[in-house]
């Protein structure tokens, strides 16, 4: 794929130029379980259920967030037409869009899940490694689901109102505020079909039970599944002709 | 046009463009003579950036036949040949004058030294280091004017490339499309001023969508007895 480390090197350099989105991107995760944590200091055991969740949702938002307003920015401010003028093919753009935030995920999941282990004393069963692949799946399908957003979007207060519209419902039927089995049947049927549920359930497996890696990296590999078809549909809506 | 000429670079038969429910371009037929500048002159909302988009293969709904460099427009083969740099100007804000040209560098297989030549030719050598968000709007398009320099493209399309520029800087960027164009490339420039149309080899008049004109500048003045270009072109629409 010609293109997709200089298109990698690219969007990390536009995020280094951007020192306060890479300090929000890193610090407000790790704020944000910090209260967490603190909100549940007399309940630890809902901390130690539903805190998990939370390091696989942040990537989903942050990335969704990043994902949508930077492609929605190429394809208003002429950049994305003038890619198309280059050799650089579409999945070669996105591979390296792709490369880029799976690159910033890693070290974000790092940092929450650091301190989540350490400082604030939560217990992981299983593998840290599969934690951290999980919470990139999650960030590349936040990737995928922004790309598609952008397409539906003419300016950057639409797109931020997709946020609502797609990663909302997401997080009400992932299992995070209700466990999924104690939906009703449609609702868990509508839960069945979304991705983050996919990875709430994989999250669950690693934090609670002991030797559920297996589970966890079937429910990882739906995930990626997901990611992977969202950010081909969403290389379906960049055309190289428009009108 | 006699047989010792090389093949134009590019040819158009009955082109034509339908956007947004109007006919943008109503069958045009030329040829660019390979090797030379060619000014794409006429009014605002005319059809030149239709007509630009259309010959770098990135314009919806052409109809007719475009030929590029002896491949239909649009072909992936063009890809590495073009430069084209729009009219809005398209670079990231984000990103320094340099980052910006070393990623389109990267993209059209250009030398790496050849990041420092650009911006020496577009003449942005103090700016190399800033953020185009903070540049001026003169010294933005000439960003853009630089990232269709790399890579050594044999067809280089400039969409107004001299709007908004004093003229000391438009008779820097003339001399240096007169370089490009005795280094063996094809140009096509549009504007909207007609004084351009006398410092090109060949000018296309386009006007709602139809050709006025192709021809050289001299032959214009010659044709409708005046050498004032605004005039020649004036008289051209009313004797449309």
């Amino acid at each position: 794929m010609s293109g997709t480390p200089a298109t990698t090197l690219r969007v990390l350099r536009q995020l280094r130029h951007d020192p306060r989105t890479i300090a929000l991107l890193l610090i407000v995760p790790a704020a944000l379980m910090t209260i967490f944590r603190f909100v549940y200091d007399h309940e630890h055991a809902t901390f130690e259920t539903a805190g998990p969740a939370l390091m696989v949702i942040f990537p989903l938002i942050t990335m969704f967030l990043v994902s949508s307003i930077a492609l929605l920015r190429e394809r208003t401010t002429g950049t994305l037409e003038r890619l198309m003028t280059t050799p650089l093919s579409r999945l070669a753009l996105l591979a390296g869009y792709g490369l880029a935030f799976t690159l910033l995920a890693i070290v974000q999941a790092g940092v929450v899940t650091g301190l989540s282990l350490g400082a604030l004393g939560l217990d992981v069963a299983g593998s840290t490694a599969l934690l951290v692949a999980l919470a990139t799946a999650v960030a590349l399908l936040g990737l995928g689901l922004g790309l598609l957003a952008s397409a539906f979007a003419r300016s950057e207060f639409q797109v931020v109102q997709f946020f609502p519209a797609t990663i909302l419902p997401q997080l009400l039927l992932c299992g995070l505020l209700v466990p999924r089995a104690r939906m009703g049947s449609v609702l868990h049927a509508i839960s069945d079909a979304l991705p983050m549920s996919y990875a709430v359930d994989g999250i669950h497996h690693l934090v609670m039970r002991p030797g559920s890696n297996g589970s966890a990296a079937g429910d990882l590999a739906i995930v990626l599944a997901y990611a992977v078809a969202a950010i081909m549909l969403g290389a379906l809506t960049l055309q190289r002709r428009t009108d | 046009m006699n047989y010792l000429e090389p093949a134009p670079a590019v040819t158009a038969h009955e082109l034509a463009v339908r956007r947004g429910g109007r006919e943008v371009l109503r069958g045009l037929s030329f040829a660019l003579p390979a090797g030379r500048i060619t000014g794409l002159i006429g009014p605002s909302g005319g059809g030149k950036t239709t007509l630009m988009r259309a010959v770098v293969g990135v314009q919806r709904r052409v109809r007719g036949e475009l030929m590029v460099l002896g491949l239909p427009a649009g072909s992936a083969a063009l890809r590495r040949r073009l430069g084209y740099a729009t009219q809005a100007y398209a670079a990231y804000d984000d990103l320094t004058v340099r980052e910006n040209l070393e990623y389109f560098g990267a993209l059209m297989g250009a030398r790496k030294a050849q990041v420092g030549e650009v911006i020496e030719r577009v003449d942005l050598v103090g700016a190399a280091g800033q953020l185009v968000r903070s540049l001026s709007g003169g010294q933005r398009s000439r960003v853009s004017l630089a990232t269709a320099l790399l890579g050594e493209p044999e067809l280089l399309v400039l969409d107004e490339p001299t709007v908004g520029l004093d003229p000391l800087l438009r008779e820097r960027l003339w001399s240096l499309f007169r370089e490009l164009s005795a280094g063996g490339a094809t140009l096509l420039v549009s504007s909207h001023v007609m004084e351009e149309a006398g410092r090109c080899d060949e000018v296309l008049l386009l006007r709602d969508g139809l050709l006025l004109a192709q021809s050289t500048p001299a032959e214009l003045t010659e044709r409708t007895g005046t050498d004032d270009l605004d005039r020649a072109f004036l008289r051209l629409v009313e004797s449309q």
